[in-house]
């Protein structure tokens, strides 16, 4: 393996070229016209317009990515997050061109993929899922599926996850809504109108736990992330370790996540997400096939480079590590800055970015693909930047972050770095007390 | 006198339906009045509706269904 071609825009992209460059790899970006500016591009070795500027005509273009692989002798392609980094297809259209993908098999990939068939493989696995339907179901068997659960329940995709596709029920009148409104989502989004349905949990916790399997049949994990600071289900504000349970449970859990990723023949880096409850409870929800936004977390508090890893991998490396090597220390947290205007509805705010100072200094880490003069396009996600800290204890990780996201102006367009500042002032996230609803429900009610 | 246009407020992808299979919000030769949401801009994974400044009829859209806008650009242009 010797050039890898990043299938991916912004901060992610930035990312993988830096893996490479440490690695003796060339990097190939490829963009769309509306990123010929962007950093990615000036920073690869080479870089491919590979279409117009709608997703669709250019990061999810497989025809025009791997024509810009051939056209640039790559000879692997890295997915990053998002775009086709969970489509199987692709994946297996890679490697049936002959290009290493950087990533787990497109097996793999199909099996987390159906979320619901995800479920049941957790189940056979001996690891508890939230109580739900065997697999998918159709709207006749709704109701009584729903009642034998017992309502609060939950409606979710089962071509989606991230968050998409997913309504609560109370009752079955609203069952009945949700059913006919996430199916209709879920075709449009996911092109697959599939459902599943589980027993909702009130006030979870998100937390997930990080795994790397290579084609030598090793399979580690690198313990937790809590990703509970959500607004409408998209994370906004993540930490390592988790505030929320014990050392028995984070062994549980970290253990049930390695018994996911063999089962399913995991090689490369994966998310396996669970939900925990207030007892400490936890129960899988899905696998994440891919390297995630809030990795860096991981990399601070365990000094790994998991984007090497997978690079390790995808060439036919055994990782670097072994599980007796992942010592975790310290304290991390992760604050997305996104390009949104927290007093007006969190409307996007595209534009160009007139002045910038960065901020630095010990236990900070900045993963943006932003510089003064850059105008921000508005056809991808809103994420500017992720300012990630760490502290020896949680206190430091607070005050640091706190100290850094002071430091850091970001002129000409509005940004989430006062809700930030916001959150960590909150009495209920510094005692480490906040579940999924508790950004919408309490600091933004 | 001159064209009345229905102008698109942010940069995006245009879209004329609500949803990918559903009829479009209005079709070329039909009134709207002042407020009538006639397309779709995605921004930054946000849907916004695009709502018609005057009543009229549509004479032609500008732009097709899923190209790239710029913020104040023209979409459509009404007559009568």
């Amino acid at each position: 393996m010797h050039k890898v071609l990043i299938a991916n825009r912004g901060e992610v992209a930035l990312r993988v070229v830096r893996a490479c460059r440490e690695l003796g790899l060339q990097a190939v970006a490829v963009y769309s016209s509306a990123d010929e500016t962007a950093l990615h591009v000036r920073d690869a070795d080479e870089a491919v317009c590979v279409g117009k500027p709608p997703a669709r005509d250019s990061y999810l273009n497989a025809g025009a990515l791997i024509e810009a692989a051939h056209r640039t002798g790559a000879d692997a392609v890295h997915p990053g997050y998002g775009f086709l980094s969970e489509n199987a297809g692709f994946a297996r259209r890679c490697q049936d061109e002959g290009l290493t993908w950087v990533g787990p098999s497109p097996e793999a990939i199909t099996a987390m993929g159906d979320k619901a068939a995800a479920r049941e493989l957790a189940r056979q696995a001996g690891v508890p899922v939230v109580p739900g339907t065997a697999g998918t179901i159709g709207p006749s068997q709704a109701p009584g599926a729903a009642a034998g659960l017992g309502y609060p329940v939950m409606i979710k995709a089962a071509g989606g996850g991230g968050g998409k596709g997913i309504r609560v029920a109370r009752d079955e009148a609203q069952l009945r809504a949700g059913i006919a409104d996430a199916a209709r989502e879920a075709q449009a989004a996911f092109g697959n109108p599939a459902l599943y349905i589980e027993k909702l949990i009130e006030h979870p916790r998100h937390v997930e736990i990080q795994v790397l399997g290579d084609a030598h049949g090793n399979v580690i994990h690198l313990h937790e992330r809590e990703c509970s600071v959500q607004r409408r289900r998209q994370k906004l504000l993540e930490e390592s370790p988790s505030p929320a349970i014990g050392r028995r449970t984070r062994e549980d859990m970290a253990a049930a996540a390695v018994r996911i990723a063999k089962a399913a023949g995991y090689t490369s880096a994966g998310t396996v997400e669970f939900i925990v409850d207030d007892e400490e409870n936890f129960y899988f929800i899905e696998m994440n096939t891919r390297i995630q936004v809030e990795h860096p977390l991981t990399e601070m508090v365990t000094g790994i480079d998991l984007v090497k890893e997978q690079l390790h991998a995808a060439a036919g490396e055994p990782l670097t590590i072994t599980q007796a090597d992942v010592v975790p220390r310290g304290w991390a947290m992760e604050f997305r800055i996104n390009a949104e205007d927290p007093d007006a509805d969190f409307r996007p705010s595209p534009g160009k970015i007139t002045g910038l100072e960065f901020p630095g200094g010990p236990g900070v880490r900045l993963d943006t693909a932003i510089y003064a003069g850059y105008s921000i396009p508005p056809f991808y996600d809103s994420l500017v930047a992720k300012l990630v800290v760490w502290g020896r204890d949680r206190q430091e990780a607070i005050a640091r972050g706190r100290r850094a996201l002071r430091e850091f102006t970001i002129g000409g367009i509005a940004t989430t770095i006062p809700l930030h500042l916001r959150l960590l002032a909150d009495a209920g996230f510094q005692r480490g007390e906040y579940h999924t609803q508790y950004l919408d429900g309490v600091v933004l009610a | 006198m001159a064209e009345k246009t229905i102008k698109c407020p942010l940069p995006g992808i245009f879209y004329r339906r609500p949803s990918p299979d559903a009829d479009p919000f209005v079709t070329e030769g039909q009134k709207v009045t002042a407020g009538d949401v006639v397309g779709l801009v995605e921004i930054m994974k946000n849907f916004h509706e695009i709502r018609s400044a005057d009543d009229g009829v549509i004479d032609r859209f500008l732009v097709g269904n899923e190209e790239a806008v710029e913020a104040e650009q023209d979409i459509a242009a009404l007559r009568g």
